[in-house]
């Protein structure tokens, strides 16, 4: 059936921000069904509050809005909008949950709005566990076993059925509370009285354990006729009991026979069918008993997910754009697949190599926070490698970490090579268990006791103790000198940098020797098929292949275009994501519009850089010195290598830019060396004298004296930092020698041989960025934003305005003045951020850094100026004369808000600092800064109270500024509510203030009340390490409460303009093309 | 003076040599020896001791386009035949111990103990392309430990081999004797299954029959009696079976066709619903008076589209065939009811007022999916209808 022509529009609702367990695949699968229905002649109407994500390109949808994604703003959408269906399963968890609540509150009845792709009481039987489980019980279906139980007696008679250990699960407790896992009778009994006890309903679930069974996910597509495909199917190396997202997974799986993945493949099709998905694609999870087979369904997600944008890279199959063409009508054989340009979609990819995905944390971020990995999902971005071999496919995959993994790298296992200590490692649910059980085999371990901890499966496990095993080979008797055996080495993936490592060599010289013997890697397609058919797309893995006696057959085709490559940001991670990414993907379509060839190289399946149809070419590779010069110089063989874009990923390609100059590739825009120049802190300070601006009084320090003698010539607060970070790892503000010398103790462990920076602390300036793109000898200041916190917090944890909000013209001009003026001196050719301090009307220059910066898809999408296209095409030759700029002023004001992920870690305190932690962003859009701001907070999640009380508690040095607040907050009809001390300042002010106890003061405390519902809204300011301390509980609550809460004088000033701007009218919702005029 | 090329590497212990001379060295897998025959290639990524035992494959050494083969190693029950049929296997990865709880043999020493010949270590994407680009060529494994080929001898061996054209392999892969069968499809639970009480009686005519195929029949309440290739219509009519099923089977149709195309015109004749599957589905075309041909490239894989006309449905299914039906020479009483959403070549086909059908896959699928299993039940559908006239 072709596709449905009682359709005019579509609104399609997006996933907001990054956050972890919702991160960019969202953009990825949303930007295809946008680009899919688009060109289906749909009108796409978007919601999406995320700025820096591809899907809210202004050319992407016919109207974009960039707003909150709430009921009520999408209410306002659908009202102005009237689009025919609603789209919401393109969007993550966030768009299913918007979509049902605006069936449920009549919206979409009332605007006569279809839901496509999946309907409300699908999404609800997917979704509640108990219709899941009803469903899946009628097409016999085995869940895992349960009962539900109200007494001890009645637990006993459940335990018959479940065994030991039993999960046990009180109900409706709050994240859990009081449930755990009986391994005996007597811990079964503590553990059940307990939960009867502290239940409000007095009811338990007893549930059988599947902990440590083997794991498998089916990703399935169906079209409303009813056909169903399978497009991969996964394997998780880690057990049950870790969340997926967290887990090293495989695809295809690898332990099954066919009569089992059969069993599975119907039962996939039997789960899509009994829940009623009609079209689009969904994942099945099961868990599978390692001793007979036993297949239980865990959970089925009836929209695309994090995974099928994996099976998308892993098999070529583009699931969300396929998804969104038979959303509306389309059956699978109307479809073509695009990889072969020969077949139709309506077929089950196979392929031949092996995918590994592994995850990446980021718990050192968090102190406080348990390193160990559970069911709620922790990692905050991924890798995916392919290989000939699992082998050479995990080990791609470990380097592909940035770690500083070169494969399985030795790690510590403290009491080792005690078996007990071992086992007792083994046996933790931690973070990149698989390197902590190639080395429990260097301690001798063997594989059935390394089994029986970790529940790996046999089969992975051996293939880690061969690598071992090789390893030890290459330490005694060095690296093959000979093709055939070297080869060997190559196939099962060892870096040149892993086996340097192994033999106390440099990888220059090991590349050196094996570029000497002829060996260097062949590229292969990922075509769908396995090589049954020809294949038309340049989408590649590199791999060794061959006896090393014939040449292998190398399937690149290196064209004789004239070619730029452009290195992407690899796995996600905190300081490093999505912006990035949208970064090279705006470079890959300009260097398509002026007839370069793009070849993009990135590992990270979550982003639209890893779309085959986002480049000309695409290599999917790790971000290696090795793998990037290996495929750099076979690029080089024909046509013209242009360059390469090192200055979009963020600082993974920066780093590479020094190996791959050596290896005599070319690098587009900024040089090196003004990159580095910039970096260094010592030519960077000449270069400032010389310009004649101004930095913060700062030092250097190689050792723990020096740094307290720079810090005492400074004076305190100092931040203090190593060099060479992004995101501003282990960056700090010390007050205190005392804090001084605790710093350096762990900096030193954080980086290792290099200096730390000093820098004086510049209390309550404002801190400013500056994006501006050069090509060389003009320079555009594309914006600059002042951030809503002061100086001191992280710039990506800070909320910013564009333009200004408080600053005056002459201010502005000076800072584009300094901007233009270092862009020139750096001899800038492409993007360039800075970042300013103000205070006293003096501007300091707190860093810069001649690349895209995290703000570029903010700027771009708040001026409508694509910066990060114009600064591929002039580091392509363009000039900036050659772009039509709009340099405002806009009408506009644009304010971006982060999303922090505190949520997810139970026990870390939420102040901010300079260490950045927040996942993702959203922009407010609104023609005055308060109704921006109160945008961009109600898109981070905080919903702004319009009455109630304010808690106010801040630090001496803020109880001025409190003042005005509180008379603000009074004025808006708010009662203060005030810790003793704050209470006694606003008294002595005249105003009405309620004193409540600190939480050590007693009880009833501020706690208390934020726990019954009295304050609505949370102002606290700390300095000290105890008051720090004393008012974590308080942070942590409103967290949990979901009261707003701010932890800075400026967050609060202007959370109060939000909230009197919104007493002032309800907000509207305006397209991004609205704003942006006749542009687009 | 040998050519460089027939020089083996370092640690080569098994050579793949083509017809026109292409050399594939390697490590050798399974018995010791040379084994000539067709070299094709099979994408399924499960499924291996399946693919090994299927009779349709005999003649054929089989590439696997997948890397890792032997995972699970093999068992008693994941099989089509007693023993294997393809001659030899080619892989890309050495095989690995098995991982699986039904494990009960490593998948190599299975090969060897069945004395087939493998090959591991070879660019198997390259070979596939091969053989996607020029057809599948004849091919030689040799399995040497010793390292020492003759690599002439083998290349003259792979030409001198007749090829599958025209060859009649069905009779020596079909049953001695005729015999009963009973067992029915595996669950993981209880493993096959045996059929009860049986309500139908359908004869197989076993030109290679798969045995996952008698298993689909008999867990449809079929008894099924297999027979041998070249068992009479009349012998089959005596039987007095409701329903008559042509199996699978290796080889070329137009030469198993010499003897079973006349018995097949009689048993349609007979008013009996038909069935045929593969090679059973090239005959019957044949004795419709409708062609075979050679294809350039086989369909051999578990994840072909077929979409039924008939319902408009698409079905993934299981493949192996290198001959096809010419779609162009279906007499007017036959209709095309399955095409290859591939390469729109004929996969089913059906007697226009009879009870006669056949499709070119492989709806027992084993390895591959189920989707096609309701041809079994329109077979005996159309056997219920029959009785109840």
């Amino acid at each position: 059936m072709p596709k449905r022509t009682d359709i005019k529009s579509i609104l399609i609702i997006g996933a907001g921000p990054i956050v972890i367990g919702q991160a960019c695949e969202f953009d990825y699968s949303g930007a295809q069904a946008c680009k899919a229905l688009k060109e289906e002649g749909y009108r796409v109407i978007l919601v999406n509050s995320n700025p820096a994500t591809i899907m809210t390109d202004p050319n992407l949808a016919d109207a974009t809005y960039i707003e909150p994604i709430t009921p009520a703003m999408v209410a306002k959408i659908i009202a102005k909008e009237r689009p025919d269906v609603l789209l919401p399963t393109m969007g993550g968890q966030t768009a299913l949950n918007t979509a049902l609540a605006l069936h449920d509150d009549g919206t979409l009845e009332k605007y006569g709005v279809e839901m496509i792709g999946a309907k409300k009481h699908v999404i609800e039987k997917a979704e509640d566990r108990q219709l899941f489980r009803e469903a899946m019980d009628k097409i016999g279906l085995e869940s895992a076993r349960s009962a539900m139980v109200r007494t001890f007696e009645e637990a006993v008679i459940a335990l018959e059925t479940t065994g030991l250990p039993a999960i046990i699960r009180p109900s409706f407790t709050l994240g859990g509370e009081g449930g755990g896992i009986a391994y005996n009778r007597e811990e079964f009994e503590q553990i059940v009285r307990n939960g009867l006890a502290i239940s409000p309903t007095h009811t338990v679930l007893i549930e059988e354990s599947i902990l440590g069974w083997k794991e498998y996910e089916m990703e399935v597509v169906r079209d409303h006729a009813d056909n169903c495909i399978i497009i991969c199917s996964i394997e998780n190396v880690d057990p049950m009991g870790i969340h997926t997202g967290d887990s090293i997974t495989v695809a295809p799986a690898l332990t099954l026979t066919d009569k089992e993945y059969q069993i599975m493949r119907d039962a996939s099709l039997a789960v899509l069918r009994e829940i009623g998905v009609d079209t689009g694609g969904s994942n099945v999870q099961f868990a599978v008993n390692p001793d007979d087979g036993r297949l239980i369904v865990i959970e089925m997600n009836p929209r695309v997910s994090r995974s099928s944008a994996l099976a998308s890279k892993a098999t070529g199959f583009p699931i969300a754009k396929i998804a969104a063409k038979l959303a509306v009508g389309y059956t699978l054989d109307e479809l073509d697949n695009d990889i072969t340009g020969v077949t139709p979609a309506s077929f089950e990819p196979t392929i031949d190599y092996v995918v590994t995905k592994i995850p990446r944390f980021t718990f050192e971020k968090f102190p406080g926070a348990q390193a160990l990995l559970g069911t709620a999902m922790k990692s905050v971005g991924e890798a995916m490698s392919i290989g000939g071999s699992f082998a050479e496919s995990l080990q791609k995959g470990l380097r592909s970490m940035e770690t500083g993994l070169t494969g399985l790298n030795e790690v510590k296992i403290e009491g080792a090579p005690d078996k007990a200590a071992i086992r007792a490692k083994l046996t933790q649910p931690i973070p990149f268990r698989i390197l902590y059980a190639a080395q429990a085999f260097r301690h001798g371990m063997t594989l059935a006791e390394i089994q029986s901890a970790t529940k790996f499966d046999p089969w992975y496990l051996r293939q880690i103790e061969m690598l071992v095993t090789e390893e030890e080979n290459v330490r005694t008797n060095g690296i093959p000198k000979d093709k055939q055996n070297l080869l060997r080495l190559k196939k099962l993936g060892f870096s040149d940098a892993r086996l340097a490592e192994l033999v106390g060599r440099e990888e220059d010289d090991v590349r050196a020797d094996r570029q000497a013997l002829g060996l260097r890697p062949v590229y292969k397609r990922i075509d769908t098929c396995a090589a049954e058919f020809p294949s038309r797309t340049s989408y590649m893995y590199s791999m060794y292949e061959g006896d090393g006696f014939f040449e292998p057959e190398n399937e690149a085709e290196i064209t004789d275009r004239k070619k730029v490559i452009i290195l992407g940001g690899g796995p996600n991670r905190i300081g490093q994501g999505i912006e990035f990414d949208y970064c090279c993907v705006h470079a890959a379509y300009a260097l398509r519009e002026t007839g370069i060839e793009a070849i993009m190289v990135n590992c990270n399946p979550e982003t639209v850089s890893t779309d085959y149809d986002t480049s000309d070419r695409l290599y999917f590779e790790p971000l290696t010195a090795e793998d990037v010069i290996e495929l750099c110089q076979l690029e080089q063989t024909n046509g013209e290598l242009l360059g390469v874009i090192v200055q979009y990923g963020g600082q993974t390609p920066l780093k590479l830019s020094a190996a791959l100059e050596k290896a005599g590739i070319p690098i587009l825009g900024t040089s090196p060396d003004s990159i580095d120049l910039a970096e260094d802190r010592d030519r960077f300070q000449e270069l400032i004298n010389k310009l004649g601006l101004k930095q913060p009084a700062n030092g250097i320090a190689r050792s723990v004296d020096e740094a307290v003698k720079i810090a005492e010539s400074i004076g305190y607060p100092i931040v203090i930092r190593p060099s060479y970070v992004l995101g501003g790892r282990a960056m700090e503000i010390v007050h205190t020698t005392e804090d001084l010398l605790r710093y350096m103790h762990e900096a030193v462990q954080v980086s290792g041989k290099s200096p730390v920076l000093i820098d004086s602390f510049l209390q309550d300036a404002i801190e400013i960025d500056a994006d501006a793109v050069s090509d060389g000898e003009n320079v555009f200041v594309a914006g600059i934003m002042q951030h809503i916190e002061e100086a001191g917090i992280h710039s990506g944890d800070s909320a910013c305005s564009l333009p200004p909000y408080s600053l005056d013209e002459a201010m502005i001009d000076r800072l584009k003045a300094q901007t233009v003026q270092l862009a020139k001196a750096l001899d800038v050719v492409g993007l360039m951020n800075v970042q300013f301090a103000i205070k006293d009307d003096e501007i300091y220059l707190i860093e810069v850094n001649p690349r895209a910066s995290r703000t570029v898809p903010f700027v771009a999408k708040a001026t409508g100026n694509p910066i990060a296209k114009i600064g591929a095409r002039i580091m392509a030759g363009e000039k900036l004369g050659d772009f039509d700029i709009d340099p405002g002023p806009f009408k506009h004001i644009a304010v971006k808000e982060a999303v922090l992920p505190f949520n997810r870690f139970p026990g870390v305190d939420t102040l901010l600092g300079p260490e950045m932690r927040s996942t993702g962003e959203v922009m407010g859009l609104d023609t005055d800064f308060g109704r921006a701001f109160a945008k961009a907070q109600m898109a981070a999640g905080h919903t702004l109270p319009l009455k109630g009380n304010v808690f106010i508690s801040v630090k001496n040095h803020d109880k001025p500024a409190a003042v005005q607040l509180a008379r603000d907050a009074i004025a808006l009809g708010f009662g203060v509510v005030a810790t003793h001390g704050t209470a006694e300042a606003l008294e002595k002010e005249g105003l009405d203030v309620t004193p409540v106890n600190k939480v050590q003061e007693g009880r009833p405390h501020v706690v208390d009340m934020m726990k019954n519902g009295d304050i609505n809204l949370v102002f606290n300011t700390t300095e000290s390490k105890q008051a720090v301390v004393d008012s974590f509980s308080i942070r942590r609550t409103a967290l949990t409460d979901d009261i707003p809460y701010y932890t800075t004088v400026a967050g609060a000033r202007a959370t109060l303009r939000a909230i009197d701007n919104l007493k002032r009218g309800a907000l509207d919702v305006r397209a991004l093309q609205e704003y942006l005029g006749d542009k687009y | 003076m040998s050519s460089p090329t027939h020089t083996p590497p370092p640690g080569a212990s098994a050579v793949l040599v083509l017809a026109d001379g292409s050399v594939f060295w390697g490590r050798g897998v399974g018995a010791r020896g040379e084994v000539v025959g067709e070299v094709c290639f099979n994408t399924s990524i499960t499924g291996y001791q399946e693919i090994m035992t299927d009779p349709s494959y005999a003649g054929q050494m089989i590439t696997f386009t997948f890397p890792h083969i032997g995972n699970v190693g093999t068992n008693d029950e994941d099989i089509e035949k007693a023993t294997p049929v393809a001659l030899g296997c080619i892989l890309r990865q050495d095989i690995t111990e098995p991982s699986n709880y039904r494990a009960q043999k490593h998948f190599n020493d299975w090969l060897t103990e069945h004395g087939r010949i493998g090959i591991a270590g070879v660019d198997t994407r390259r070979l596939t392309k091969r053989i996607r680009n020029e057809g599948a060529p004849n091919g030689v494994i040799c399995h040497n430990p010793e390292g020492t080929f003759d690599i002439p001898a083998l290349i003259a061996m792979a030409n001198d081999w007749p090829g599958l054209e025209g060859m009649d392999l069905a009779k020596d892969n079909s049953c001695e004797a005729g015999y009963e069968w009973d067992e029915t499809l595996w669950t993981r639970e209880g493993g096959y299954g045996a059929l009860g009480n049986a309500k139908h009686h359908v004869v197989a005519v076993d030109y290679g029959v798969k045995r996952n195929i008698l298993r689909n029949l008999a867990a449809l309440d079929c008894k099924v009696s297999v027979v041998p290739a070249d068992t009479s219509a009349e012998d089959i009519l005596a039987m007095n079976p409701d329903g008559v099923f042509l199996s699978n089977g290796p080889g070329d149709p137009a030469a198993t066709g010499t003897y079973a195309v006349p018995t097949i015109q009689k048993l349609m004749d007979s008013g009996k619903p038909v069935f045929g599957i593969c090679l059973g589905h090239q005959m019957m075309a044949l004795a419709l008076g409708a062609k075979t041909q050679k294809m350039d490239v086989g369909h051999r894989g578990a994840n072909h589209p077929v979409k039924d006309t008939t319902t408009g449905v698409v079905e993934i299914t299981s493949q192996n065939h290198g001959f096809v039906v010419d779609k162009d020479s279906l007499p007017d009483h036959v209709e095309a009811t399955h095409f290859s959403l591939f390469d729109g070549s004929l996969a089913g086909l059906r007697v226009k007022d009879k009870p006669i059908f056949a499709v070119q896959y492989h709806p027992e699928a084993s390895p591959g999916p189920h989707d096609s299993h309701y041809l079994f039940k329109r077979f005996v559908g159309l056997i219920e209808d029959a009785k109840s006239r």
